[in-house]
Parts: C-alpha cells; sequence; structure tokens
C-alpha cells in the first residue's frame, strides 16, 4: 500500500504543477507603468501630418490608446470590435499607429473603418517604447487624471470588454 | 584580434542589408558597440522571451539595442539604461532576475529541494540502521534450525 502510495501522491503533486504552468500566461508581462501616469510623448496625426497630438490634451476624460498597425495580424481580429465600441459612445478610443507607413495605416483604416478620435502616427516606435509595447496589439485604459489603469495585452477580446474595460470605463467615469 | 577586425567590417558590410530602409546605425566605434552587446545580453528580449536582445533579431530587440547604443552616447550608465528599460517593461526585462522577496524562491528553491532530499535520505538511513540493529537475536536452538532448513536437512519441523 505504501509502496505505491508516495509515487502516486509524487504523480499527482507533477499533475497539478504542470497543470499550473500550461494556464499561466507567459507572455502576459505585467506593465510596470499600471497606476503611473502616461508617458508623455507629442508626435504628429496620422490623417494630418501637420498637426500634432499629446496625451495632455485627454486630460479630464477616460480614453482608451489602442497600440495597432496595419502589419499587425492580430489587429484584424480586435479591428471590429473597436469599430463597434466606437459607435456605443461609451469612451473616446485613440490610435497609437506604430511603426507603420502613413499610407499604408490610412488604407487600413479605409477598408476597415476608423474608430479612433485621433491616430498618433509613432513611426520610430520610440512611443511604443515608453509605453513598455513588445506586442502590437496593446491598449491601455487611461483616466481623467493621465493615469494609466489597465493594459490589456494581445487583441481585445469582447470578454476583456465586458468583464474587464467597459466595468473599469463605467468605474472611472463615476469618480469624479 | 586581425580575425574580430575582419568579423566587424564584414558585420558592417552586412547591417546595412539587413536592415535596408531603416537608420542604420553606425558600427564605426567599436568600443561602443562592445558595450552596447555587454548591456544588450543582460536585457531580456519580450518578443522572444529566451533571448536576450543581443542575440534576437526581433524587432523590437534592434529597437532596444539602438536605445542602448543613443543611451550609452549620452553617457548613461549601464545601470541608469537598465533602470529606464525595467522602468518600461518590468523586472522581466533583466535576463539574470534581481534578489528580491519575490524571486527567493527561484533563487534558492533548488538549494532548498537538495536540502530536503538530504534530510530523507538521512532519515531513512537511520531508520534502516536502527531497523537492523533492532532485529531480534537468534538463540542457540533457533540458530540450529535456521541452519538445518538452509541445508536442507530439516528433520524438527517436518510432521
Amino acid at each position: 500500500m505504501n509502496r505505491f502510495l508516495f509515487p502516486l501522491v509524487a504523480f499527482i503533486v507533477l499533475v497539478i504543477f504542470l497543470g499550473i504552468g500550461l494556464n499561466l500566461k507567459p507572455r502576459e508581462v505585467p506593465s510596470p507603468l499600471i497606476d503611473k501616469p502616461a508617458p508623455a510623448f507629442r508626435v504628429p496625426q496620422l490623417y494630418e501630418e501637420v498637426k500634432t497630438i499629446a496625451p495632455e490634451e485627454m486630460r479630464g476624460k477616460v480614453w482608451l490608446l489602442n497600440v495597432w498597425a496595419s502589419w499587425c495580424v492580430t489587429c484584424r481580429e480586435e479591428h471590429p470590435l473597436l469599430v463597434e465600441l466606437a459607435r456605443q459612445n461609451l469612451v473616446p478610443i485613440y490610435g497609437l499607429n506604430y511603426k507603420d507607413k502613413r499610407e499604408d495605416a490610412i488604407a487600413w483604416l479605409a477598408e476597415r473603418g476608423n474608430p479612433y478620435v485621433v491616430t498618433a502616427h509613432d513611426l520610430s516606435g520610440n512611443v511604443g517604447i515608453d509605453y513598455g509595447v513588445y506586442g502590437v496589439p496593446e491598449t491601455f485604459v487611461i483616466d481623467k487624471l493621465g493615469i494609466i489603469r489597465y493594459k490589456q495585452i494581445g487583441p481585445v477580446t469582447p470578454e476583456a470588454l465586458r468583464d474587464k474595460i467597459i466595468p473599469l470605463v463605467k468605474e472611472l467615469n463615476g469618480a469624479k | 584580434m586581425q580575425n574580430k577586425l575582419f568579423l566587424s567590417l564584414l558585420l558592417a558590410l552586412i547591417l546595412p542589408l539587413a536592415h535596408a530602409g531603416e537608420a542604420v546605425p553606425t558600427v564605426d566605434d567599436v568600443v561602443l558597440e562592445k558595450r552596447v552587446m555587454a548591456v544588450s545580453g543582460e536585457l531580456r528580449c519580450l518578443v522572444c522571451q529566451n533571448q536576450t536582445i543581443a542575440d534576437s533579431h526581433a524587432e523590437l530587440a534592434v529597437d532596444l539595442r539602438n536605445q542602448v547604443r543613443e543611451k550609452l552616447r549620452q553617457g548613461m550608465s549601464e545601470q541608469e539604461i537598465k533602470d529606464y528599460m525595467v522602468a518600461r517593461y518590468g523586472d522581466f526585462v533583466l535576463y539574470r532576475p534581481l534578489m528580491k522577496r519575490g524571486t527567493w524562491l527561484l533563487w534558492f528553491g533548488p538549494f532548498l529541494l537538495l536540502v530536503l532530499a538530504f534530510g530523507v535520505l538521512i532519515v531513512k538511513l537511520r531508520q534502516r540502521r536502527k531497523a537492523i540493529q533492532q532485529a531480534p537475536v537468534l538463540s542457540a536452538d533457533e540458530h540450529a534450525r535456521a541452519e538445518s532448513l538452509l541445508s536442507g536437512t530439516d528433520k524438527v519441523a517436518r510432521p
């Protein structure tokens, strides 16, 4: 009895550990920027090169910053959701077009719809580095004081919208 | 030395090809380049997580190497550059995990297991020695019987 008990227990413990390991998401590295002020930047707008955009202009409202690129395949997956979210008028979405050619980005939005109030054009990717972007798409929820409150790594999913992003936006809008 | 020079020349020739169309970092300063690689070797590429940004060919790794080069040119120390990266990407960006409360298990876990295994081994050995020592001593009669049993000439036990 005892002879079989120990290997059995050891096996079960091993299975539990492996199971936990399988369910971890090593791709999702927690951002140190949560609850920190959104890094400042000033870059040209996508549609009007001569105009710039900076995060401090959004002070006083809750907004989303969606990092995307026309070369990013997963962005195609999440885009319809963003278009739908923009239609619902729940929260303004600003785009950060990351390391992309201007004409490619504009063509991409023309084809798929433009959910963004304004899109910032980060050609060099330096804004992305300041925001700790390492895989496009990424989406930040930023509050009225310009503090990053949440970061979605990878595409925005219907579950993430329903369970995290929309409740958080409502909560942040409720708080004065 | 000559080999190295040849290699860096070769690299200087190949690099612009690999990143055609981008701002090509000048590889003129060998000393600087060495420091760039040294610092990059301490930083994890978050795209391909088991590589450093010195080893990785991911676009982000190239960008971050350029950042490291720029910061070194500006006179930032290696520690300052690491802090800069940690502020953006978190502790995970350090290829060598920090020694702090959250990573104690990571650093000392294997040794803990080793000590535990030794403990179990010692306890088991002691138990065995005790069992041997406590084995009942045979009387002269029992001894004789055991011997006859073993030699197959046992007459006593047979009915």
